[in-house]
C-alpha cells in the first residue's frame, strides 16, 4: 500500500478523521465562497451543527448546474494568487466547470494518483505510458504525476498517432498503459495490424477509466494485451483521477476516505441509500484548498459494496460506475442505460465493445438505431447470411430483455466517432423536444 | 492519545469554542496555532479539566474526560504546562519541581519523586546548578524549564503545552523547542498551543490552525508553512509579497 497509515485506517480513526476535516472545510466554504455561503444561509443551515457524518445528510445536494453559475472562478476558496494549476471539465453540453488548485493540492492529488497506481501492483521500476490527454481535461496531469511521485519513468504519448503509440509501446518497453478502456481495444488492434505479439512487449499492467466499462470488456483487453487490467475512477471536479480505485482483488473500487466522503443517493427522491444499494454517486472533498466541493452530485450510477476487502485496506468500495443518469435512454416509457447494450453485445460472439446508439422520432414515436462496428476477419467472411445472423440475434436480445423494437446497422472497424484518447460518444439524440 | 469531538466550551453567555474536533496520536507532536483571542487557551484549559464544556467529547487513551476533575487527568498521565509558567516565585527550583510530582504518595513515590528530579536535572542541567534560587528570580527561559520540569515530575505520557515559547527571546525559543523535541525521542505525546508559528511548525508532526474558536485548517508541519493563509496570517510575512 501506498500510504498504509490512512487506506488501512481503523474505521473509529477514519471516522474522527473525516468529521475533524469535514467541519474544516465547511468552515472553508462558508467563509470564502459566496455560493456556499448563500446556499447555507437561505436555509438558515448552521454549518457548526454538522456533528458528525450522519449530519452531512441534512446540507443541500450541488450539482455541476450550480457550479456553472460560479464560472469561472467563483467558486474558489482561495486566492486566485493561490493557484498553482487550472483544469476545467469538457463542457461538451454548456460552459465548463474550472477546477482551480493549490500547491497543497497538486500535492495530495499526486500522493492519490500515485496511490491508485501502487494498488495495481505499478512501482519505481515501471515504465508507464499514458495516452490521456495533456490537456483541461485531468487523466494525463493527473497520473503523470503520481507516477513520478513513484519514481515511474512516464512516457507521455497523448497526440502522438495511434502507430507511434504501439511502436514505442514496443520499443520503450512499456510495462504499464493508462489510457480509456475504449482506447485500449484501439490500440490492441492496432499492434494486431502491425503484427506486433502481446508476446512483443513488455506490457504487464493498465490502468483504464473515464468511461464506464464492462467485466467482458476487461476480458477482452486482457485477453488481447495479455495484461491485468485495473480500473479507477475520478472526475475534475472533485480532483480528477485518484477518488477511487481497484487493488489485486478487483472486487469493487476503493474510495479514498480519507479525502473524500461518499454517499449514494436516490436521484429522484434526493434521500441517501443504505449500504448496497444502487443509485448515484454524491462526494464531498474534505481535504481539498482550492476548490472544495460539498455533497457534488456526480450524475454516476452505482452502489457502496458491503463487507470487508481481503487485500486490508478499510476504505470502502463502490462497484464500478454502471452508466449515468443522464445517459439513461427514456424510450417509450422505458428506461434503458447504454451499459445494459453493452453487456449485452459482448455476449454475443464477434462483436467488438464499439457501438453507438442513436434516438430518433418517427411520426412521433420513439425510433432506436445501434450502430455496431464489426471486427475485421468477420467482415472478411464477407457473408451476408451470417451478416443478418448476427442482427437477428441481437434484435431478438433486446425485445425479448428490454422489449424494444430497434434497428441494427452493422459497420466498418472504427468507423464510430473516436479520435486521440477520446470517448466515444455513447447516445446520439436527435429527437428534438 | 487523545480525541476531541465537536467540543464547546465558554464562560457564561461567551460560547469561545464553536465544535472543535481533533486528534493526537501517540507519540506525536501536534500544535494549535492562532492569532490572540482565537480560543488555544480555552481549549487547552478544557482538555486539562480547568473549564467545562458545554458539550462534545474529549477521549483520553479511549476513556472519556470527566469534566472539571483536573486531579484524575494527571493520575491519567496528562500534564499541563500553563501559560506564564505559574511558578511560585518565592519557592526554590527544586520545590516548585517536587510540587510537581504531588501525586506520587508514599515511600515509593516519595523514590520515584527523586528519581524524576534527576531525570529533569538531566534535561536541563542549569535547574541543577540552579536548585537552592527562588524560581522568581530566574529568567523567563529557566523559568519556562521549571515549567516543563515541574509537569514531567509527574511522568506523564501527554504533554500539554500552552504558548511555551510567550516572551521568550527567538534563541531561547529555539532551545525549549529542542527539548519538547527531546521529549517526543522519549515516546512522549504532545499538544501544544503556539502563537510562534514558525518555531512550532517546524518541530511538530502536525498542526491545525485555529480561527475565532473553530479550526479551519490542518495539516504537516512543512505542509503548514508553506501554505499561503498560513503565511499570511501567522508568520508575519508581508501582505503585499503576496499581492504584487
Amino acid at each position: 500500500m501506498y500510504s498504509r497509515e490512512y487506506e488501512a485506517m481503523e474505521r473509529e480513526d477514519r471516522e474522527q478523521l473525516q468529521v475533524e476535516r469535514l467541519q474544516m472545510t465547511l468552515r472553508q466554504v462558508y467563509k470564502n465562497v459566496s455560493f456556499f455561503r448563500s446556499l447555507y444561509d437561505e436555509r438558515r443551515i448552521d454549518i457548526e451543527g454538522v456533528k458528525s457524518l450522519e449530519d452531512l445528510s441534512r446540507l443541500p445536494l450541488t450539482t455541476r448546474e450550480d457550479l456553472r453559475k460560479s464560472y469561472p472562478y467563483e467558486a474558489f476558496a482561495v486566492p486566485l494568487r493561490d493557484i498553482v494549476r487550472i483544469h476545467s471539465t469538457s463542457g461538451t453540453s454548456g460552459i465548463p466547470v474550472v477546477v482551480g488548485y493549490t500547491k497543497t493540492d497538486l500535492n495530495t492529488w499526486s500522493s492519490l494518483t500515485a496511490r491508485v497506481l501502487s494498488a495495481a501492483g505499478v512501482d519505481g521500476n515501471d515504465l508507464v505510458q499514458i495516452a490521456f490527454n495533456y490537456s483541461q481535461s485531468t487523466g494525463g496531469l493527473g497520473f503523470h504525476y503520481g507516477a513520478e511521485k513513484l519514481g515511474a519513468s512516464v512516457i507521455p504519448v497523448a497526440g502522438e498517432e495511434v502507430i507511434k503509440q504501439a511502436r514505442i509501446m514496443k520499443d520503450y518497453r512499456t510495462s504499464a498503459l493508462i489510457s480509456t478502456p475504449g482506447y485500449a481495444l484501439h490500440l490492441a488492434s492496432v499492434l494486431e495490424e502491425q503484427k506486433i505479439t502481446p508476446e512483443d512487449l513488455n506490457l504487464r499492467v493498465g490502468l483504464f477509466g473515464s468511461e464506464p466499462w464492462s467485466e467482458n470488456m476487461r476480458h477482452q483487453i486482457e485477453e488481447k494485451l495479455k495484461i491485468k487490467a485495473y480500473d479507477n475512477y475520478g472526475l475534475s471536479e472533485i480532483i480528477g483521477p485518484g477518488v477511487a480505485f481497484e487493488c489485486s482483488e478487483r472486487r469493487g473500487l476503493h474510495v479514498s476516505e480519507d479525502h473524500f466522503i461518499v454517499e449514494v443517493i436516490d436521484p429522484e427522491t434526493l434521500k441517501v441509500l443504505p449500504e448496497g444499494e444502487v443509485g448515484e454517486l454524491v462526494f464531498t472533498t474534505i481535504t481539498k484548498q482550492a476548490f472544495p466541493l460539498i455533497r457534488y452530485r456526480t450524475g454516476d450510477i452505482s452502489r457502496i459494496l458491503p463487507g470487508s476487502c481481503p487485500c486490508g485496506r478499510t476504505l470502502r468500495r463502490i462497484e464500478r460506475v454502471s452508466g449515468r443518469i443522464d445517459d439513461m435512454i427514456i424510450i417509450d416509457g422505458r428506461n434503458l442505460f447504454p451499459s445494459q447494450i453493452e453487456a449485452l453485445l459482448f455476449e454475443i460472439e464477434g462483436v467488438e465493445p464499439h457501438f453507438q446508439i442513436i434516438l430518433d422520432r418517427q411520426e412521433g414515436l420513439g425510433r432506436i438505431e445501434i450502430q455496431v462496428e464489426m471486427t475485421p476477419d468477420f467482415f472478411s467472411f464477407d457473408e451476408v447470411r451470417r451478416v443478418e445472423d448476427f442482427k437477428e440475434k441481437i434484435q431478438n436480445q433486446l425485445i425479448s430483455r428490454f422489449g424494444l423494437h430497434a434497428k441494427i446497422t452493422l459497420t466498418e472497424p472504427r468507423t464510430l466517432g473516436r479520435t486521440g484518447g477520446d470517448k466515444v460518444r455513447r447516445v446520439v439524440d436527435l429527437r428534438e423536444d | 492519545m487523545l480525541r476531541i469531538r465537536s467540543l464547546e466550551a465558554g464562560y457564561g453567555k461567551l460560547k469561545v469554542l464553536k465544535g472543535i474536533s481533533l486528534h493526537v496520536k501517540a507519540g506525536e507532536i501536534v500544535t494549535i496555532i492562532g492569532a490572540n483571542g482565537a480560543g488555544k487557551s480555552t481549549l487547552l484549559n478544557t482538555i486539562a479539566g480547568l473549564v467545562k464544556p458545554a458539550s462534545g467529547e474529549i477521549l483520553l487513551q479511549g476513556n472519556p474526560l470527566e469534566p472539571g476533575r483536573p486531579d484524575l487527568m494527571v493520575r491519567g498521565g496528562c500534564a499541563l504546562v500553563p501559560e506564564g509558567r505559574q511558578l511560585y516565585p518565592s519557592l526554590t527550583v527544586r520545590e516548585n519541581l517536587i510540587l510537581g510530582g504531588y501525586s506520587l504518595s508514599g515511600r515509593r513515590g516519595r523514590r520515584r519523586s527523586l528519581d524524576n528530579l534527576e531525570e529533569v536535572y538531566r534535561l536541563f542541567p542549569v535547574l541543577k546548578e540552579r536548585r537552592n534560587q527562588l524560581a522568581g528570580t530566574l529568567s523567563g527561559g529557566e523559568q519556562q524549564m521549571v515549567a516543563i520540569g515541574r509537569a514531567l515530575m509527574s511522568e506523564p505520557d501527554f504533554l500539554l503545552m500552552d504558548e511555551p515559547s510567550m516572551g521568550l527571546a527567538p534563541l531561547i525559543v529555539r532551545d525549549i523547542f529542542s527539548v519538547v523535541k527531546a521529549l517526543k525521542d522519549q515516546g512522549k505525546t504532545v499538544l501544544i498551543v503556539e502563537q510562534n508559528a514558525r518555531a512550532v511548525l517546524e518541530i511538530a508532526h502536525r498542526g491545525y490552525v485555529m480561527e475565532t474558536g473553530s479550526l479551519i485548517m490542518e495539516g504537516t508541519g512543512s505542509d503548514l508553512l508553506d501554505n499561503n493563509e498560513v503565511k499570511r496570517a501567522y508568520l508575519g510575512r508581508d501582505y503585499k509579497e503576496f499581492t504584487d
